[in-house]
């Protein structure tokens, strides 16, 4: 079963690796950098920060997107900020507490030298963006603000109001678009990734469909990047935005791409509950409220009196009471289980009682209104338009949901995936945040794979092919890919059934929710295993779409979407129950301490697991990358 | 608490695609909860059509958060409806009333062509970004963050232009469909900050002069305020057209070796 995977991590003591590395790789000329092409699939933090710098740095890029504009891509919607080990606020933050605290978040299931370097270049990205005009807060005197998120006791997050997500990736964009300007990036939107071809054993290039017209097309390059985000979307209700999808990684996954640890993934505690059986997806309020907001829920499972009415000796401020030390700033797998556990034992709140409290009276009454406003009024304003109540005067009601997945692509430390040229930054790789990912970190693991590292791992690989002749387009093996996507896409068409894509996704949705959600059990993880291949075989003879591939065709491209994530949601169960373990975002029930903690395996389970395609989903082959750790020993998480 | 709407009609513009000459279509919602997000009421519209085997109504949409800008629609007339400051994705249906008829169109400019039904291209947009909508530093070699302190007010400034989302509700919403807004607001950003003094009247130049290849002129309607779901102001404007007129008529090669 098991091959050890190499994951080429620098040698010397882990503070110098980064730069062992950079002394050590293999460079390119600048002249030399335009006879490379590299193409960049996905236009978030990611991908956009790649395509600029890559591109300024000389080589030819061509950047790939689904959306209209580069600028929709979802890492828009991040709201709360961005971490980096500046230490403007002198609270005891560095390099090695911004480490530390990712590793013990990630509740030690990360690689260390990938997280070490990630906190050592998480200072340039700060630089850097204020550098290109992003609005970060700051204070009367002009420097720049940070506040405090879940999982650190240092102010290490930057922030532009709630839009930060917005701000970081208009700023990556429009540097992006500069490159575009002046001619040294191509750009293709409206254009979706459908395969990966690899000739000789490496990633020649990739087949893409446009969605306007249907035309399927090949493109060669010297590498490719797959910055596609992630698999959030199997849930079917996600904070992920609707069009997120996980086909670009899963189909590198069927050409040979290893798929690390699909069941890690985090559950946000602070999105709003669901209100309706249609509901299309959830939203998120961002985790910075939970600086200021006290989460509670009522003592008696049958007070149903508005909670203004609740006395407070009768409320349970759950987090407060478990984890007295980080309280309502517990990390989001604790919180995100202490709020089902409130709602499961009948303690919820609102019409469906499927929420907990998050209340501002007290800061509000500490800081007044207006400071409240000044902090989260944008997050207020988005709550009350989506469940008409006004959270400065009744608390809001929170539930968790899907939001990020730590799996992805398997990256060695250069983000090189096992298909040689085939390179996965931001959330579609698995490498930086183990088993369950700290506020704020997402924004920095972007930006940080896509100006900082990849910019320069690439070039390592790059520098040996300098003119040697690659596979173009007219390379046999690019026919027979275009052939089977079209042959795939008209497949959809051709099934007359009648069920729509979506109510194929939502049901899928509902099973990995129920059974690979919150808390897992062999039991509900077998029952998975058996449930999803019988809808499967039931996608594949009642499906439904209506209209033809050569134009637009919004079902036929969910059809596609819907198809990979039913093989992935299999390989996400298997992967649950294999790891007879605790960790993170992955909760067994069968593995907790008598207080309902997670509880970890380090001897047996100290590694990531990479899934090989067998060309069956229910059949995927098991292989092991160790995690040495070095210099963190291994604690048990406590937040008390 | 929910309740629920009976009897909606919906007029929705339908278009097969750029050369169809387009028709309205008339549609029955019987019944959807008011909880129900405008959009979620076109998903089971749409669910509906793929059940009777016609083909759903195409429109753009992806966070539904009201963030990336990628949903439109003219609803009775109004660029993203009847709710002030709120994108179509946040719009939901307690803002109607039972037996309401909406209409459903697409954004309405030149510089918008139709692609499918309620789908247009907004493409011209990138275009006047790739003019100059940018501050050129090339990653790495970028000073300490806090060598460049920004007073407050400033920051807050270029933030409340910064919050664009790039929709095109302005152009929709102009009676001579123009983008002033979109252009004034990144142009009103990257201006006010001390990081893009080096290339503001360049900025400005190449940004207005791209913007008017593709799209109206401003006469000062401001429609486009009134349909921003980001509510920005229309002063971001001014600023653009006080710099357009200082770059004209300012030698820009003298100035740039003051």
């Amino acid at each position: 079963m098991t091959v050890t995977l190499d994951a080429k991590i620098p040698a010397g003591p882990l503070a110098d690796k980064w730069d062992n590395f950079k002394a050590d790789e293999k460079l390119v000329n600048p002249a030399n950098k335009r006879k490379f092409k590299i193409l960049i699939v996905g236009t978030g933090l990611a991908g956009a920060s790649a395509a600029a710098t890559l591109a300024e740095l000389g080589y030819q890029v061509e950047a790939f997107t689904f959306h209209d504009s580069p600028r929709r891509a979802h890492s828009i919607a991040a709201q709360g900020g961005i971490n980096a080990a500046k230490n403007y606020k002198g609270d005891g933050d560095s390099i090695h507490r911004l480490f530390y605290d990712t590793i013990k978040g990630g509740d030690f299931r990360a690689r260390e030298a990938n997280v070490h370097r990630l906190a050592q270049v998480s200072v340039d990205i700060i630089d850097q963006m204020v550098a290109q005009g992003v609005p970060f807060a700051r204070e009367y005197g002009g420097l720049l603000d940070n506040r405090s998120f879940g999982g650190a006791q240092v102010s290490r997050t930057f922030y532009a109001r709630g839009q930060t997500g917005q701000q970081l990736l208009l700023g990556a964009y429009q540097q992006m678009a500069r490159q575009v300007g002046l001619g040294n990036v191509k750009l293709w939107n409206r254009t979706e990734l459908v395969d990966i071809v690899v000739v000789d054993g490496r990633c020649a290039g990739i087949v893409t469909r446009d969605l306007l017209t249907g035309e399927v097309r090949s493109h060669s390059g010297h590498a490719v990047v797959l910055c596609t985000g992630g698999y959030g979307n199997a849930f079917f209700l996600s904070t992920n935005a609707m069009a997120c999808n996980t086909s670009a990684i899963w189909r590198a996954h069927r050409r040979g791409a290893y798929f690390a640890n699909p069941c890690y993934t985090q559950i946000h505690p602070t999105c709003i509950p669901q209100s309706d059986e249609f509901q299309s997806k959830l939203t998120l309020m961002s985790e910075s409220l939970r600086n200021d907001g006290r989460v509670w829920v009522p003592k008696n499972a049958d007070d149903h009196r508005p909670p203004h009415q609740i006395p407070e000796d009768e409320r349970d401020y759950y987090l407060e009471r478990l984890y007295p030390s980080f309280g309502n700033l517990a990390p989001r797998d604790i919180s995100s289980r202490a709020a089902k556990r409130a709602v499961d034992s009948g303690r919820g709140v609102g019409p469906l009682k499927n929420g907990v409290y998050l209340d501002f009276s007290d800061a509000i009454g500490r800081l007044g209104k207006a400071v409240v406003e000044e902090r989260y009024g944008n997050l207020f304003e988005m709550y009350e338009r989506i469940t008409g109540e006004n959270p400065y005067d009744v608390p809001m009601r929170i539930y968790p949901a899907s939001h990020y997945t730590m799996g992805g692509l398997w990256v060695d430390y250069e983000l090189m995936t096992t298909i040689p040229g085939l390179y996965a930054a931001g959330e579609a790789n698995f490498s930086d945040h183990g088993a369950n990912r700290l506020g704020a970190s997402a924004l920095m693991q972007g930006l940080s794979d896509g100006y900082f590292v990849l910019p320069y791992t690439i070039s390592n690989y790059l520098a040996p092919w300098l003119n040697k002749p690659i596979p173009d387009t007219s390379h046999p093996e690019f026919a027979k890919v275009e052939a089977e996507a079209r042959d795939r896409f008209r497949q959809y068409l051709s099934v007359g059934g009648t069920r729509s894509p979506d109510w194929f996704h939502r049901e899928l949705g509902k099973i990995i929710w129920d059974y690979c959600g919150m808390e897992r059990s062999r039991e509900g993880l077998e029952k998975a295993l058996g449930e999803i291949p019988a809808l499967y075989a039931e996608f594949q003879k009642d499906l439904r779409v209506t209209g033809d591939a050569e134009s637009v065709n919004q079902t036929l491209e969910k059809a596609g979407r819907v198809d990979d994530f039913f093989q992935l949601g299999m390989v996400m169960c298997q992967d649950a129950l294999v790891r007879e373990e605790s960790c993170g975002g992955h909760f067994r029930v069968e593995h907790q301490t008598e207080e309902g903690e997670a509880l970890r395996n380090d001897d047996e389970f100290a590694h990531v697991t990479a899934w090989e395609w067998s060309g069956d989903p229910t059949r995927p082959i098991e292989h092991r990358e160790q995690l040495e750790y070095e210099v963190v020993k291994f604690q048990t998480r406590s937040y008390k | 608490m929910t309740t629920t709407l009976t009897n909606l009609t919906l007029k929705i513009w339908r278009q097969d695609g750029p050369g169809d000459a387009g028709r309205f279509e008339t549609y029955q919602i019987p019944e959807i909860s008011d909880e129900a997000s405008f959009l979620e009421m076109l998903d089971v519209l749409n669910e509906r059509l793929i059940g009777e085997g016609t083909e759903p109504v195409t429109f753009d949409h992806d966070c539904r958060e009201g963030i990336c800008g990628t949903c439109s629609l003219m609803i009775d007339g109004q660029a993203h409806g009847p709710q002030r400051g709120t994108a179509t994705c946040q719009l939901h249906m307690r803002k109607f009333q039972s037996g309401d008829t909406i209409v459903i169109e697409p954004w309405r400019a030149s510089a918008f062509p139709i692609i499918k039904d309620l789908m247009v291209d907004r493409s011209a947009f990138d275009r006047i970004v790739e003019a100059g909508g940018y501050i050129s530093a090339d990653t790495g070699g970028a000073p300490d963050a806090n060598l460049i302190p920004i007073p407050k007010p400033v920051a807050d400034a270029a933030m409340d232009a910064a919050a664009c989302i790039g929709c095109g509700a302005c152009v929709a919403a102009c009676p001579n469909g123009a983008a002033n807004l979109f252009t004034a607001a990144k142009v009103t950003h990257l201006n006010l900050l001390p990081q893009g003094q080096a290339e503001r009247f360049k900025r400005v130049e190449a940004m207005v002069e791209t913007m008017d290849e593709y799209f109206g002129s401003c006469t000062n309607h401001g429609e486009c305020e009134a349909a921003c779901p980001k509510e920005i102001s229309i002063d971001v404007i001014a600023l653009m057209n006080a710099d357009y007129r200082k770059a004209k008529f300012k030698n820009r090669k003298a100035l740039s070796r003051i």
